[in-house]
């Protein structure tokens, strides 16, 4: 084990897979010389050549139904859509096409695909490029939503993505590619529909996912200061979501706490809401509390944007609200 | 384009096979065995059948919401093809497509679609498979007027001629999409001219005549084995019913327009010509034609004693 960023260890997956099996293959925009957007393909193109780390026009509905058609002629297209937020330039594609294949044709056909683009408000990127709808897929049968939080899952949740035989969206937080952790130099899957107990504490669940994650873990260590042990899951899969993990800490600590960069209304964090409230009832102490992003386009102003977003005050606020 | 008589009998067999299977289901419909809407074909048959006899084992096409011909062509068979359309549980999807979501990928059918232009990219991708696989084979998009106005249509036309995809791709035009006619919708009078815009062949076809189909596909396809790229071949047709079944299709268009397309039909025009040229006599017709009805008739007959599926399985793991 070493410690890498995040965004190394991204590449390290990437460059697994590609190695280990021929049927991968890349597409995106400035992926190949540029090296990705964020880098997270530099010296691919050089050691992979243009045939698999194709530069595309850009075209997001050719590209993600063109890789649509190779997947389920059995190669395994990983496709960057550099920003969340031009994913609904190809919305078609993912969601009546991709997601749909394998049940409406009884099986008979399956579109092993990953999408992946970075996400999230960072810096001064402003409304089209700091978006964190993952949601809207999350609501949609047939597609899974992986949300990385960390150099060790991101690299175990993507080669497991990308061995997985049906389409993944995976989505990698801009203010976590050069956060730092340990990770194995070998080879290693993480399985897709498992949570992680990032913290485990006694008084109040949380459930946070990405950058927030962070977010949650300095709150749990403000908490602690106040005598407030704070435990912070993080799903890792946001869809298939393992309820599990998180219905048990509930039922431990009986206080729950999502936190989503997402929006209040429909959000991911209503969703787990509605779970906990329905399954977990009989053990809440305290109403369920939700932080999430305020209903509007995330400005580019940085000091708006750092408060429409869920920012460690509220979170923290929330914590105490129910303690 | 020298083409024999055993080429020209299985042309007009395939189409005469559509037309049945087509009208049969026109007639179930009626009587309300099929759920949900169904487009046919009839009119159109000269365009799928054109390509009989030239695609290979491993080709694979795509399609359209009106999309049971191209089914047809590829080989389904029609007993799964017809209990699909009626939602029972033996059709190819096991009910959970219908008409406009069909898949036979055994037969190098990758799907009728529901969304206008939808499925033309997945046509580029299975090329582009093709050729990093190097596996011969060529994909084989079909489309209609309407989908030549949508963006996927461009987007994937650059994309195939950018990496010189094995790939055809087939406008079916039969002036409307809908009920709106291309003079309203559509800036160019010959679709074909938009292979220009994307450095490609843009043939044109008379839709109507499977001969001089069959001869631009044939074109088209060696092109595409051949490794010199894709072409877009626009095939002028027409649907002689609406645009979908219960719709009568003439608050859009004229009795007089239809009557005059109806005296081109592609059937009888092909039928003469066997006759004429001593192909095959009214006999041999009559007999030809018994049979595909019987096989039709089988296959609605295998579709309504099938079973629907059980409810549930709406939620079954695949």
């Amino acid at each position: 084990m070493r410690e890498i960023t995040m965004l190394e260890a991204i590449r390290e997956a990437l460059r697994n897979e590609l190695q280990r099996d021929q049927s991968v293959f890349m597409m995106g925009e400035n992926i190949g010389p540029h090296g990705s957007v964020f880098k997270q393909t530099l010296g691919f193109w050089e050691e992979f050549g243009d045939d698999r780390i194709r530069d595309t026009p850009i075209s997001e509905s050719a590209c993600v139904g063109a890789a649509i058609g190779a997947a389920i002629c059995g190669m395994r297209p990983v496709i960057d859509l550099m920003y969340l937020d031009f994913f609904p330039v190809a919305m078609d594609q993912i969601v009546n096409q991709a997601a749909k294949l394998k049940y409406m044709s009884g099986g008979q056909l399956r579109a092993p695909i990953v999408l992946r683009s970075c996400f999230g408000a960072f810096k001064a990127d402003g409304p089209h490029h700091s978006q964190s709808f993952y949601s809207w897929f999350i609501h949609t049968p047939g597609l899974k939503v992986v949300i990385p939080s960390t150099p060790y899952d991101a690299k175990g949740l993507l080669i497991g993505a990308i061995r997985d035989n049906d389409p993944v969206i995976y989505l990698e937080h801009k203010a976590l590619y050069k956060f730092k952790g340990l990770v194995p130099e070998e080879e290693y899957t993480i399985p897709l529909g498992k949570a992680e107990i990032k913290r485990k504490g006694e008084d109040v669940t949380t459930v946070a996912t990405g950058f927030m994650v962070h977010k949650a873990l300095e709150v749990a260590d403000e908490a602690a200061n106040e005598g407030i042990s704070v435990e912070v899951i993080d799903p890792r899969t946001l869809w298939p979501l393992d309820k599990e993990t998180i219905l048990r800490s509930v039922e431990k600590t009986g206080r729950f706490v999502i936190i989503d960069e997402g929006y209040g209304p429909c959000g991911f964090g209503a969703e787990v809401a509605s779970l906990v409230a329905e399954e977990a009832f009989d053990y809440l102490d305290a109403p369920i509390k939700r932080v999430y992003s305020h209903h509007v386009p995330i400005p580019f102003s940085p000091v708006m944007k750092d408060f429409v977003i869920p920012g460690k005050d509220r979170i923290l606020e929330a914590v105490r609200s129910i303690t | 384009m020298k083409i024999c008589k055993e080429e020209k009998v299985e042309l007009y067999t395939m189409m005469l096979k559509m037309r049945i299977f087509e009208e049969k289901v026109s007639q179930m419909y009626r009587e309300g065995h099929i759920p949900g809407f169904i487009h046919l074909y009839i009119g159109e048959e000269a365009v799928a059948a054109g390509f009989c006899g030239i695609l290979r084992e491993g080709d694979y096409v795509v399609s359209t919401h009106r999309g049971h011909a191209h089914c047809i062509l590829r080989g389904a068979d029609l007993g799964k093809l017809m209990a699909e359309i009626c939602g029972r549980a033996t059709g190819y999807c096991k009910g959970r497509g219908g008409s406009m979501h069909i898949f036979a990928p055994e037969v190098g059918f990758l799907g009728t679609s529901g969304i206008v232009g939808g499925s033309i990219p997945m046509a580029v991708g299975v090329a582009l498979q093709a050729k990093l696989q190097r596996t011969g084979q060529i994909s084989v998009s079909f489309f209609g007027d309407g989908a030549s106005n949508n963006g996927t249509f461009h987007e994937s036309l650059n994309l195939a001629a950018l990496w010189k995809l094995p790939i055809i791709f087939v406008c079916e035009n039969n002036l409307y999409a809908s009920s709106v006619s291309t003079i309203r919708s559509t800036s160019v009078k010959d679709i074909a001219v938009r292979g220009t815009s994307y450095d490609m062949p843009g043939t044109i076809a008379d839709g109507m005549d499977v001969l001089d189909v069959h001869e631009k596909a044939l074109e088209a396809v060696n092109r595409a084995r051949s490794g010199e790229g894709p072409t877009l071949i626009e095939c002028k047709t027409y649907r002689f019913h609406g645009h979908t079944e219960g719709d009568p299709g003439l608050d859009y268009r004229t009795k007089q327009e239809l009557k005059k397309w109806r005296e081109k039909d592609p059937i009888q025009k092909m039928k003469k010509l066997l006759v004429s040229e001593k192909i095959i006599d009214e006999k041999g017709l009559s007999e030809l034609e018994h049979w595909l009805k019987a096989k039709i008739e089988e296959s609605a007959v295998f579709a309504l004693e099938s079973p629907y599926p059980k409810p549930e399985e709406a939620l079954s793991k695949l």
